[in-house]
């Protein structure tokens, strides 16, 4: 279907065609109503190209693809070890067609392609291959009451669930929902966020050619006010898993009660980090950087509070400064120099800069950075310079509010306490990380930090096999590892009577 | 024969060429004494090559290479590596399916549609095992402020595989699987009656990119290369399918060299029970497949068919006239059922456990003979008319031979069912719900099949009971054989005896 598709080509001068419409029983369909997405490079602010838009009468329809799909014996009974097959030949698709997958990351999202290529895209693949390997591993229990009953419990997909990612890691996100989802036998139907709607469309060919059955998987984009909400309150979905604010995860909350929808949410975060006097400077300092600046800082888990030991404070105020400034080069994405990209979108672009002047004028020490970045191409696109504040009181919106962007606070304590008390002044709960050599202060402390993850002398070193999640209002339930699959399932427990007669 | 490969031909696949080396380190190689031996079609009696022969040194060699592996690179690789090259090896068992099932067929005998569905299981088996080995998890346990406590699941270290020749390939899938995935290095000695498959599928080893000495193949006697294996110093683990004498060697093997730790898959006689209100032709179907399937050389075969006495008459005739179906003949004709018996051995022994059921007074209802001229062929046979103490009743004997009884009650046939030294597999046919679990619960056996029979699956832990062996292969369950426990407990806090 030619309208449902443009010819395009990448900054790279990768050549490819891009699907426009929404991926519905495995055929691409227009919008009800031709309303559009417009996608915009951040690279350069120009347009690359546009896509459907759903209305709530499109996701009416994914929905009933999707339960006609779950409830036909072609994904109902199909064996589990088949379904596994799927998704391992899904990621197969997904390490063939890297490249080009990559290379629409960097163009949409913003984010350096060699970091695209090498990280996002083996996180994909190895993402839904690691689920691929649970399909036929997801027992049930027999328990032993005594000899008058049989007692099993059965583990069952929830049904048609919707899947709402965020725009951070696109195809990253898409993964780590699809992966223990499709595991479990349920049907799908995710709405990618709009500002980065392109990449998951390609994906989308990818699902129907590794052979999953039409309405499995149903892919849309569209605006989070409308076919989000549709899908938060849809009364035909049995499950929303979300990824994205905490603000906004509260309203999907809401929603979901209308018909009490199973709920798994992926919120904010404004996670330390602490560095103690006998940490090796060296990688405290690496990692931190890592920490915070990576991905433009636009990751849910950056370690934005940096607390340090007063004793090596200036120290280490110096040092990570330095590293900034020889680590964090700023530019065109596609160039294999560059570490930090744009940020995504005019809106966050502009919500950091206002974070900055929130600093400048709530009394905190600007020490780098605090600027928009001109210096890529023709001095467009939405660059921000990597920023660092010093002298952060724990009452400033610069220590309390998730920035989003190349900006960290680093603030300074007395001692285990403090610094506990510091980490845990906050109304997130989702990363955090420890740098000591002391292995008792190391495994004492990581019980005591109210997060759903804790790092010990690294940051931001995720793996799908590790249970991720937060505590507090970072969200609710578990992502990856073994721990993501209860998403994805129901316990019935069947008693079978051999011998209460009445 | 000097070289380490040979051209063969199948009526299947066509020419190929077939390793008859030592397959160590990543290389085929000749055995150290030059020693070879014959392998012989079972459907025509005649020599299809000659393959190297394992002795003593041949081990020793192999084992070094897999302790080196081991103690190497291989202790090092992520279980997420170790899993892609479990897929790939699978990935490469799928895509040379065809060939591998009929050298399957050409060594083994058995039907070629049946060989496979052999490798097709293969394939899910690798696959469900590359999918386990970065899923396997220890556990931290909270038992006081001051400690931080936490379980860690490691590879054992070397083992030793000792496979039979009635599923050769699907044996060397179930053994290599589990054992890899878990971290293991390993030396697997194919039975010296079915060493073909074994061969070509090492090939596929070095292909998927397993480190050379990860795993090592060899061909080989059970009373040298076998005995080798078990008894060695160096070598952490023997896991053994076969009979349950030769487990008892194994075992008192492994107690008398280094406590190595044993697991066995040995005999079985296993009954098949059909009450009176099961679908009868459903029954039918699976008790004939039960003892004829692979021509009755399954460790799990139903060989002990007990009917109600209610339909026992009707039964008997219905099951006469459906076993009479099986075509018997040339592995690689197309609607072939049964093959031939494995060897000249297997023939006479099933031969003479027919006389002596004879001999001791029951009545054959169908075959009891040979089947035509050439090749070890044996007509289906079915005995009435036993009694529990005819060997043919009590012994497994591995043929394509069963025995046929009647029961009255429940109780009566759960205790004639487990009155048996072996406890490998049972089947009951009913409709009725609380009869099947009931029953199920009774028997004293590994696996309990309910309105089926010789159907496993990779997912599915099987294994027996009594003197039908120790352990359980397939599923989750298989990993136990292949890890050990070690816990570790950090103090954090200060000394207690100050």
């Amino acid at each position: 279907m030619s309208h449902l598709s443009v010819e395009l080509t990448a900054p790279n001068g990768k050549k490819y065609t891009q699907p426009t419409g929404l991926f519905i029983n495995n055929e691409w369909v227009a919008s009800s109503k031709g309303n559009k997405i417009t996608s915009i490079n951040p690279t350069d602010e120009s347009e690359i190209a546009q896509v459907h838009a759903a209305e709530p009468e499109d996701v009416d329809k994914a929905v009933e693809a999707a339960r006609a799909a779950f409830n036909n014996p072609t994904w109902r009974d199909m064996a589990p070890s088949d379904r596994g097959d799927l998704l391992y030949k899904l990621s197969q698709l997904v390490e063939q067609n890297k490249e080009v997958l990559a290379t629409i990351e960097t163009w949409d999202n913003g984010k350096p392609y060699q970091v695209a290529l090498n990280e996002d895209l083996a996180e994909v693949s190895g993402c839904l291959k690691y689920y691929a390997g649970y399909a036929d591993k997801v027992h049930g229990q027999v328990i032993d009451t005594g000899p008058n009953k049989l007692a099993y419990t059965i583990r069952e997909p929830l049904g048609v669930c919707g899947q709402i990612i965020p725009w951070n890691y696109p195809l990253g996100m898409a993964a780590w929902k699809l992966g223990p989802a499709l595991a479990c036998g349920n049907t799908i139907v995710m709405k990618a966020a709009e500002q980065t709607p392109l990449s998951i469309l390609v994906f989308a060919n990818l699902i129907k050619e590794a052979g999953f059955p039409p309405g499995v998987v149903n892919i849309l984009n569209g605006h989070g006010r409308i076919a989000g909400a549709a899908i938060a309150q849809h009364l035909g979905i049995d499950k929303v898993a979300f990824t994205g604010s905490t603000a906004t995860g509260k309203e999907i909350m809401k929603s979901a009660s209308v018909n009490m929808k199973n709920i798994t949410l992926e919120t904010g975060g404004k996670s330390p980090l602490l560095v103690f006097d006998d940490a090796d400077m060296d990688q405290a300092i690496k990692w931190s950087h890592a920490g915070i600046m990576s991905n433009m800082g636009q990751i849910c888990t950056a370690t934005s509070r940096i607390l340090v030991q007063e004793g090596i404070y200036d120290k280490f105020v110096e040092a990570f400064k330095k590293q900034v400034s020889e680590v964090s080069k700023v530019g065109d994405p596609f160039s294999d120099e560059t570490f930090q990209g744009p940020q995504v979108t005019k809106a966050q672009y502009e919500k950091v800069l206002n974070y900055i002047e929130a600093g400048k004028s709530d009394g905190a020490t600007l020490a780098m950075g605090g600027e928009a970045y001109k210096n890529v191409g023709e001095g467009k696109g939405f660059f921000v310079s990597p920023t660092v504040f010093t002298n952060v009181k724990s009452n400033m919106r610069v220590f309390r509010e998730e920035v989003f962007g190349p900006f960290v606070v680093i603030v300074s304590f007395k001692d285990e306490e403090d610094a506990l008390q510091k980490a845990n002044d906050t109304t997130y709960g989702l990363g955090s990380a420890i740098f000591t050599k002391d292995i008792v202060r190391a495994h004492k402390l990581a019980r005591r930090i109210e997060a759903g993850m804790v790092w010990i002398n690294s940051s931001q070193d995720s793996d799908f096999r590790i249970p991720f999640g937060g505590v507090k209002q970072s969200g609710i339930g578990r992502e990856l590892g073994e721990a993501g699959l209860d998403a994805y399932t129901n316990k019935k427990a069947v008693h079978v009577n051999l011998g209460t007669w009445l | 024969m000097s070289g380490l490969f040979v051209e063969l031909k199948t009526p299947h696949s066509g020419k190929y060429m077939q390793p008859t080396g030592l397959f160590i380190n990543n290389e085929f190689v000749k055995g150290v004494d030059g020693k070879t031996f014959e392998v012989i079609n079972p459907s025509t009696e005649k020599v299809i090559t000659s393959v190297h022969e394992a002795t003593e040194k041949d081990v020793d060699i192999a084992v070094s290479a897999a302790r080196k592996a081991f103690d190497g690179p291989w202790r090092k690789e992520t279980p997420e590596n170790r899993g892609k090259l479990l897929v790939k090896l699978a990935d490469l068992f799928e895509k040379n399916l065809d060939l591998l099932a009929a050298v399957e067929s050409l060594d083994n005998g058995k039907a070629i549609s049946m060989a496979k569905a052999d490798i097709g299981m293969c394939v899910g088996c690798l696959r469900y095992y590359g999918g386990w080995a970065d899923k396997i998890t220890g556990k931290v346990i909270d038992t006081t402020p001051d400690t931080f406590n936490y379980i860690r699941k490691e590879p054992v270290g070397v083992c030793g595989q000792i496979i039979p020749w009635n599923f050769p390939l699907l044996m060397w899938a179930w053994k290599i699987g589990p054992a890899v995935a878990c971290g293991n290095t390993v030396v697997l000695k194919m039975a010296e009656q079915t060493p073909l498959g074994g061969l070509v599928a090492a090939q596929l080893i070095k292909e998927a990119g397993f480190p050379p000495g990860v795993v090592n193949v060899i061909s080989g006697f059970g009373k040298i290369a076998g005995a080798a294996l078990t008894s060695h110093i160096d070598v952490d683990k023997v896991a053994f399918t076969g009979s349950t004498v030769v487990g008892r060697t194994v075992l008192r093997a492994a107690a008398s060299s280094n406590l190595k730790k044993v697991t066995l898959e040995l005999g079985g006689k296993s009954p098949n029970i059909v009450f009176e209100d099961a679908d009868i032709d459903n029954a039918i179907s699976w008790v004939n497949f039960g003892i004829f399937f692979n021509s009755g050389q399954c460790c799990c075969a139903g060989s002990r068919i007990y009917v109600q006495e209610g339909i026992y008459d009707k039964f008997v005739q219905r099951f006469k006239e459906r076993a009479l179906k099986n075509v018997v003949g040339d592995p690689f004709a197309r609607d072939t059922f049964q093959g031939p018996l494995v060897s000249q051995v297997q023939f006479d022994r099933v031969m003479s456990y027919i006389k002596a059921g004879k001999d001791a007074g029951a009545k054959v209802e169908i075959g009891g003979k040979r089947k035509g001229e050439k090749g070890y062929f044996i007509e289906p046979t079915i005995f009435s008319n036993v009694s529990e103490e005819m060997s043919i009743m009590q012994e497994e004997i591995f043929g394509p031979v069963c025995s046929i009884s009647k029961f009255k009650t429940k109780d009566e046939v759960i205790a004639v069912a487990n009155k048996s030294n072996y406890g490998l597999a049972a089947a009951v046919h009913t409709k009725n719900l609380n009869t099947a679990i009931d029953v199920s619960n009774a028997l004293r056996t590994g696996t309990v099949w309910v309105n089926t029979y010789n159907t496993l699956h990779h997912q599915m832990p099987f294994g027996g009971y009594k003197e039908s062996g120790i352990g359980r292969e397939l599923g989750e369950a298989a990993l136990d054989n292949y890890l050990q426990t070690k816990s570790v407990t950090i103090r954090l806090g200060n000394a207690l005896f100050v």
